[in-house]
């Protein structure tokens, strides 16, 4: 009967068997969609969020995000060494896990310094740049420009002629921010002082 | 069997859909830069290739051949294409993200593979049945796959050779391809 009825309506054949072929596929496809839902891992996303992102791999990942993974799947949260101890803070504020210390010594900001005259434009360190840091071209002199530099010295390793080194910024009024308070003892305040006194 | 063993390598060789069809141009230039983002290619093309013209062939001659709606195929073949890649990325995704991670990037270019409608469209014209349909689109991909990655074998090491500046980068790639497609050209009329 249907299909004498499609037969006979060739308009009525076509619209519907495309909308049959819509109508299953689409179902289809919402089912495949709910079924084989994957989960981003989220707490990587995260983690990711609070990494200094400058890919540098110091920590012995590839980048920041397959370090981030493997924060999630469980690594050391104290590995991210341009991030510092604060980055170690914060993540292990967000995993609720107690913070380590760094497996570095901190140290200060520091960028890369190229001694432009013992440059011999290799371009060696601007292929190791990870932020691309470094301007220069081949049998050129390379200069570092110092607001995009992260300070993470994979540069200084592939220089031929050791011309790069790691200064530490001066401090200037972009750079200058108020010192921590030191931590006080509880019982100094005002009333404990005087009950003291 | 020698029937099928015929079919096949006429798909792969004889009638090889990049180089004397001229189907699929796209990803042959496209993806072939990196040999091993080429492998990844034809893995994928593969799989979808075959499963598209099982596909294919099940939409047209329980569907569209019943009604009398044959004129439909073209519009009906892109829509099961792209779902046939579509739910292939998911289940990939969910099952193997090893795979996914090899294919991912690949799969949802292949829906523009014309290759692949070019398939689905020949097995009607030569009404092929449903074992010939298969294998033809086997041997398609396999074909595909190997000119792909054959091509991108080789412009790895034109990168590294002495190019004349003007014929340098997609240049050099263009002249290859038709030398290569010259090449193939030698199989005609084997079958």
């Amino acid at each position: 009967m249907m299909l004498e009825l499609f037969t006979q309506h060739p308009l009525l054949a076509a619209t519907g068997a495309l909308l049959l072929l819509g109508v299953g596929f689409g179902a289809l496809l919402g089912f495949a969609a709910v079924k084989f839902h994957v989960e981003g891992n989220p707490i990587s996303e995260q983690v990711n969020a609070l990494l200094p992102q400058t890919q540098c791999g110091q920590c012995g990942y590839p980048g920041c995000k397959p370090y981030a993974d493997a924060v999630a799947q469980g690594d050391e949260i104290n590995k991210c060494v341009p991030g510092g101890q604060a980055t170690v803070e914060a993540i292990a504020d967000l995993l609720g896990v107690e913070p380590t210390a760094l497996d570095a010594e901190e140290k200060p900001k520091q960028v890369a310094f190229i001694r432009e005259d013992e440059c011999i434009g290799c371009t060696k360190c601007i292929q190791a740049c990870p932020v691309d840091a470094i301007l220069g071209a081949a049998k050129h002199m390379h200069t570092v420009i110092v607001s995009e530099c992260t300070g993470c010295d994979l540069c200084v390793e592939p220089c031929p002629v050791d011309c790069i080194e790691m200064r530490t910024i001066p401090q200037s009024l972009q750079t200058w921010t108020w010192t921590l308070p030191s931590p006080i003892p509880p019982e100094v305040i005002a009333s404990d002082r005087e009950h003291a006194a | 069997m020698s029937e099928f063993l015929i079919l096949f390598f006429s798909a792969v060789l004889v009638n090889n859909f990049v180089l004397v069809q001229f189907l699929g141009l796209c990803p042959f230039m496209g993806v072939s830069n990196k040999l091993e983002s080429a492998i990844g290619m034809s893995a994928a093309t593969t799989f979808v290739l075959t499963l598209a013209s099982i596909c294919t062939y099940i939409t047209y001659h329980w569907l569209l051949k019943p009604l009398g709606l044959e004129y439909l195929q073209t519009i009906s073949f892109i829509l099961v294409i792209a779902v046939v890649v579509q739910f292939t990325e998911m289940v990939v995704h969910k099952t193997s993200p090893l795979l996914h991670r090899v294919l991912g990037v690949f799969l949802p270019l292949i829906t523009v593979n014309c290759a692949v409608l070019g398939v689905a469209l020949i097995n009607v014209n030569k009404q092929f049945d449903f074992i010939h349909s298969t294998l033809y689109g086997f041997g398609a991909a396999v074909g595909f796959s190997l000119v792909l990655i054959l091509f991108a074998a080789m412009r790895e090491r034109i990168t590294v050779a002495d190019v004349p500046a003007p014929f340098k980068g997609s240049a050099i790639a263009m002249i290859t391809a038709g030398l290569m497609s010259l090449a193939f050209m030698g199989f005609a009329g084997l079958v």
